[in-house]
């Protein structure tokens, strides 16, 4: 990519060398593209060097050619990647540079939930909300587990944090009911991912076919466990919590802060108010 | 499609069940099956259960290396195929409602216009996979000829650009899928369509005559991301247009594709 080009750029995976963390609305073009050839065995025996190769040397890097290809010249082009997700998700009907745009996210927060010597357990304050949002640790993994295996086709299965408004704008929320604040295990098909449903996503694991058909074959039950037992970075997903919580708690403010001043401006305009007709609106019928 | 046995028996014996070559010959029934189970046992019998069999490939499993390799076949029916088989089966011990129904049937029923029934992807996928391995045969590919031939050009133009909209529509696809060349009732022509997951034109009540399963799973391990390569080998070494004319043979009975001649007064 030229240098000032506001084309997304192919990132390397976080798990394969240093680099910064990734965070929601963090500019993608600040990412350098390294070689990382040699790194991409990091995470044998678990996940081989040869899926690397093709998951993120051929399918992710066509994801970013593909969207490069979409938006240069158009209205999209030097948006950040989440904003480019949210519109083209388009409440459903989803426009052509969706797919590419979310898979490129998709797969970046998937590398990034991996970590060489991976698995364990959650701790910290993860690991108390899992035990008041599931229950369990065990209950949690069981239901990761059984949204992994059982999200039909291609897709991916998700623990997100839900603390958006429940009326969300760009598509039906899938779990209306809920209370917000909490954690939830979610599953997608093909390149939808919970921002479009305005949850802070915590954890992914990718069950798209060629994530684990070169290791496991059509096993995808062994492929998630390995995932759970010895890939996922839990640092990760709690750093992440962190910065959920923290999105969360300014929302409230600001939505704070916005109640007080319509409730100031109410006020002012309650006198007028008065002295309206509630009919006058209202033509009279002849 | 998918063939149907019939079993009487208090308790689902699995060793009865389990790798059942259910194939029958037109109009009969394989009730060898019962003759295994103790007389005693048949009093007992409180439920009658109907099952789907796996069906074998028209070939042997390694018959269509080096397009397809015989590592892929075992993944894909040994594996793949028979789970769907066994997955349909478990649901349908529980389902009485459903019991009874011929796959064509069974599938229109659970896709419930759209809102379909938990069966419906186990149902879909038993019967697409059936039809993909019978629209493929050892050395195929080449060129279909006559009547079907005909109405290939007469639909698309020419063969080549019924190779080219079928390429494009496997390529196009994306996530996990099939595409299919079809006779479509309303229309009266052969078209291309690509259908999503387990999804197939039969819940839209039109006449499938071939199918390419474009699921990664049919492909990866062969070609991996290369699906082009797939499409091209399955058009140019795979594809049966025997089977596909057959097809269309029996399809032109439930569709007329003549020209209507309406005598001008």
């Amino acid at each position: 990519m030229a240098a000032g080009s506001t084309a997304i750029n192919f990132s390397t995976p976080c798990a394969l060398f240093p680099c910064q963390p990734l965070s929601l609305g963090f500019s993608r073009s600040s990412f350098h593209r390294h070689q990382a050839a040699k790194n991409q065995n990091a995470l044998e025996p678990h996940m081989s060097q040869e899926t690397l190769s093709y998951h993120w040397g051929k399918h992710h890097r066509g994801y970013v050619e593909n969207l490069n290809k979409q938006i240069t010249g158009t209205e999209l082009d030097g948006m950040l990647l989440e904003d480019i997700i949210f519109l083209t998700y388009n409440r459903g009907d989803i426009l052509p540079p969706f797919n590419n745009a979310a898979q490129i996210w998709n797969h970046e927060f998937f590398w990034e939930s991996m970590k060489p010597d991976g698995g364990g357990k959650p701790t910290g304050d993860l690991l108390e909300l899992i035990k008041r949002d599931f229950g369990s640790i065990d209950t949690f993994m069981e239901e990761f587990r059984a949204a992994a295996s059982t999200q039909f086709g291609s897709g991916w299965a998700w623990l997100a944090y839900k603390a958006n408004r429940l009326d969300v704008g760009n598509a039906v929320n899938p779990s209306p009911a809920d209370e917000d604040k909490k954690l939830v295990v979610v599953k997608s098909p093909n390149a939808v991912n919970p921002l479009v449903w305005d949850y802070y996503p915590l954890l992914v694991i990718d069950v798209w076919e060629h994530a684990y058909i070169l290791d496991f074959e059509a096993r995808r039950a062994d492929y998630i466990s390995i995932f759970m037992e010895k890939l996922v970075s839990w640092e990760a997903v709690g750093s992440r919590l962190e910065m959920a919580k923290a999105q969360a708690a300014e929302r409230e403010s600001e939505e704070r802060r916005r109640q007080e001043e319509e409730e100031k401006n109410a006020g002012d305009a309650e006198a007028v108010e008065m002295y309206l007709d509630s009919n006058s609106d209202e033509p009279e019928a002849d | 499609m998918g063939s149907f046995c019939f079993h009487t028996s208090a308790v689902p014996s699995s060793h009865l069940l389990s790798g059942t070559d259910c194939t029958y010959g037109l109009g009969g029934l394989k009730l060898g099956n019962l003759r295994k189970i103790p007389f005693s046992r048949t009093h007992k019998a409180s439920k009658v259960l109907a099952f789907y069999g796996l069906k074998k490939p028209p070939y042997k499993l390694d018959a269509l290396e080096p397009y397809m390799s015989k590592r892929t076949l075992e993944m894909h029916w040994g594996e793949l195929h028979r789970g769907y088989v066994e997955g349909l089966n478990k649901q349908l011990e529980q389902n009485d409602i459903l019991y009874g129904y011929t796959m064509d049937e069974l599938i229109k029923a659970t896709y419930n216009n759209g809102n379909p029934l938990p069966e419906f992807n186990n149902a879909a996928q038993v019967w697409n996979h059936n039809f993909f391995w019978e629209s493929m045969e050892p050395r195929g590919g080449d060129m279909p000829k006559l009547g079907l031939l005909d109405q290939i050009e007469k639909d698309f133009g020419s063969f080549t650009n019924f190779k080219e909209k079928f390429v494009d529509a496997a390529l196009t696809l994306f996530g996990s899928g099939w595409v299919w060349l079809v006779l479509k009732r309303q229309e009266r022509r052969l078209e291309v369509v690509k259908t999503s997951n387990a999804i197939n034109p039969l819940v839209w009540n039109d006449i499938p005559i071939i199918n390419l399963d474009v699921w990664e799973h049919a492909y990866y391990l062969d070609y991996k991301n290369d699906r082009a390569a797939y499409v091209k080998n399955f058009l140019d070494h795979l594809v049966s247009w025997d089977v596909a004319t057959a097809r269309m043979i029996r399809a032109e009975a439930f569709v007329n594709l003549g020209e209507p001649k309406i005598p001008v007064a």
